[in-house]
């Protein structure tokens, strides 16, 4: 698993590449909010086109960045899952609650 | 060899996160001798994955020094019989455990037994406290109708 991180003003980019399960969703979990401390961020973007697997620990590693950055008074954004990524977002209700958009510019543009 | 079993494969590993990978591609490589589709290969991956995090976080507690065990057996007819054991703590109440978004942990979800539901045909939970716990996953790999265009 891989993650690049850039702040782009008050918000929070994360490409992630990989998979993500138990043992990688306590390293993302740690990367992002340790980010997340300044408290500044209003919207964190999860990169998700690099990402090729992802099971009930990275869900989980999601609804908890989702609850994080909502407690701040901030919006979690998903962009660019693949189908197999997407089906398990929608599966689990995740999609219910944070938005799924197609790439960053189309978050940037809402 | 078993009546009906084709060919099967045994390996256990100690529990710590980083062999859930090797145990899902494991998995999936083995699968692969039945000629199934990418998506059901998908699907034996995330069910072996969230087989083997349940023992490495509630069998074991997230210890290291457990042993987890990964059987597969392929029968006739396509079909694929995963299980996965674990000497760990066990689980009082499997029914409850079973429950979706039931979980002992804050930021988990607790989809880990529903998506074992949800994509294998059968699901067996055997457990005892103290003892540990056995998850038995069957699935048939054979199309179905919708997928032969019929």
């Amino acid at each position: 698993m891989h993650v690049e991180i850039e702040a782009i003003r008050d918000t929070l980019m994360a490409r992630i590449r990989g998979e993500i399960d138990l043992a990688t969703a306590d390293e993302l979990r740690e990367i992002i909010d340790g980010r997340l401390k300044n408290k500044g961020y209003k919207a964190v973007i999860l990169d998700l086109s690099g990402v090729s697997f992802i099971d009930s620990s990275g869900l989980g590693f999601i609804l908890g960045r989702y609850k994080k950055i909502k407690g701040q008074g901030g919006m979690l954004y998903i962009v660019g899952a693949r189908s197999s990524v997407s089906r398990l977002l929608e599966v689990s209700g995740i999609t219910k609650l944070i938005p799924v958009y197609a790439n960053e510019h189309e978050v940037i543009q809402r | 060899m078993a009546t009906g079993v084709k060919n099967w494969v045994r390996f256990e590993f100690p529990s710590i996160s980083e062999n859930i990978s090797f145990a899902r591609a494991c998995a999936a490589a083995f699968a692969s001798q039945l000629d199934c589709t990418l998506e059901q290969i998908e699907e034996l991956k995330l069910v072996v994955s969230e087989a083997v995090s349940n023992s490495i976080i509630h069998g074991y507690g997230r210890g290291r020094d457990g042993v987890v065990v990964l059987e597969i057996k392929l029968r006739e007819e396509k079909t694929i019989d995963i299980v996965v054991e674990d000497r760990g703590c066990g689980i009082a109440d499997v029914e409850q455990a079973m429950q979706p978004a039931y979980s002992s942990e804050s930021e988990r979800m607790g989809l880990g037994f529903v998506f074992m539901k949800s994509f294998m045909e059968e699901l067996e939970v055997t457990s005892e406290v103290g003892v540990g716990t056995r998850v038995r996953m069957v699935k048939s790999l054979l199309p179905g109708r919708d997928e032969l265009g019929e």
